[in-house]
């Protein structure tokens, strides 16, 4: 069966795409974000992961309000990256893996999630920005991605109660699935930030700090809150915390945190990255 | 029903202060913005906008709220007349600005002040 190795977290900033084109990884305003990833990349490159199942959220490139699922599952071989309005150059094709995509479908319709299949899915910076930070240096990631996309954009969104367990089962599926893959599942965005309103530039260190103090050990205090309890207390687009509480929800109890980095501000954001490893690794 | 056990959680029935929450009633008021907004995805839809901004506004039927919010560049009235700020971050790129600049338009700080208290919050606790 396949081993869940364990998940990444990390704010998807756009911002962040940018740096990079621009190789700033090492200049004052962005290095403390940078930095954070060294521990990251020794430990991917120990754990050797060939596929990624992602939950992220799409920011008006895939997704118009015609049709905004709540739960979108990708199930294409490759997914493509698009100009997005403002300019962040737009990054090459990402392979997925269509039978791990109908297999994580089947596993969460047969728990009675009643998600959207997407056999044709542009990915914006939230997908791609993730994958440059885990795997620098420009070329196309040593992965297959599975995307889950949840709508953090128009409410009422998915409560966190819900999106934990959708990850939960996600977890089932990858578990559940023969063959020898080495899984890690990513959740991005966040942490607190808020883009509209007269509250835009609202970061919340004290709560922040508090999520990523209870993501490992406590994830069900997480979802006892309200979606709007988030925005509230992250921000508008803190809420992105969603797609945090739903990989957290794959990866099971039986983890351990590798490491964590915490830093203010990244545009208008409040920057985290945070990395479990499951015991599946420690016994490989 | 709210109850007494059970907070009402819709997202219409929340007061957050300074904090517009993107409801259905929203969506529906800031479609035709919005769908305007989402055409910027595309280079030669921004050039046809800057070439022409009142017959790309017509052509996206935008309400005579939303025509005039475009037309005086003011964020807080495109969200007022049902704009999502993801979609508007696309208008507001054409003009190069990015979300720090649509952040201290709406607090009506200067940038520099903006950014500064991005910069404070680091020191909270």
């Amino acid at each position: 069966m396949a081993q869940l190795l364990g998940g990444l977290f990390t704010s998807h900033v756009p911002a962040i795409g940018g740096a990079i084109a621009k190789g700033l990884q090492q200049d004052p305003y962005w290095r403390p974000f940078f930095d954070g990833f060294a521990p990251v990349h020794r430990w991917l490159a120990a754990a050797r992961p060939d596929t990624v199942v992602m939950f992220y959220n799409d920011h008006g490139l895939n997704f118009f309000l015609d049709k905004m699922p709540t739960f979108a599952v990708g199930a294409a071989a490759a997914y493509r990256n698009a100009d997005e309005g403002w300019g962040l150059p737009v990054q090459g094709n990402v392979d997925g893996d269509p039978a791990l995509s109908w297999h994580v479908i089947e596993t969460l319709v047969d728990h009675e999630f009643d998600v959207t299949t997407c056999q044709e899915m542009l990915v914006d910076h939230a997908f791609v920005v993730p994958l440059q930070l885990a795997w620098p240096g420009g070329g196309k990631p040593p992965v297959k991605v599975v995307p889950i996309a949840i709508n953090t954009v128009q409410h009422p969104l998915p409560s966190p109660k819900r999106c934990l367990a959708l990850g939960r089962a996600v977890g089932e599926a990858i578990r559940s699935w023969p063959g020898n893959a080495r899984v890690v599942v990513f959740g991005t965005g966040g942490l607190s930030h808020q883009l509209e309103g007269e509250r835009a530039g609202f970061i919340n260190k004290a709560y922040d700090l508090g999520c990523l103090d209870a993501l490992g050990p406590d994830p069900d205090a997480l979802a006892r809150q309200s979606a709007l309890d988030i925005v509230e207390q992250a921000g508008s687009q803190g809420v992105e915390l969603l797609n945090w509480i739903a990989a957290r929800g794959a990866l099971g109890d039986d983890i351990r945190e590798v490491t964590r980095n915490y830093h203010i501000p990244i545009s208008n954001t409040a920057a985290a990255t945070m990395l479990f490893e499951t015991r599946a690794l420690a016994l490989a | 029903m709210a109850t007494a056990h059970q907070p009402d959680l819709r997202a219409s029935h929340r007061n957050i202060p300074g904090t517009p929450v993107f409801t259905g009633a929203a969506a529906q008021r800031g479609y035709q913005l919005n769908a305007m907004c989402y055409s910027f995805n595309t280079a030669e839809n921004r050039a046809a906008f800057l070439t022409d901004e009142e017959g790309y506004c017509r052509k996206f039927a935008l309400t005579p709220e939303q025509r005039d919010a475009v037309a005086r560049r003011d964020v807080l009235a495109m969200i007022r007349a049902g704009g999502n700020i993801y979609y508007l971050a696309k208008l507001a790129g054409i003009f190069g600005l990015n979300v720090q600049d649509v952040g201290a338009q709406q607090t009506g700080l200067p940038l520099e002040a903006f950014k500064q208290r991005l910069l404070d919050s680091a020191g909270e606790d």
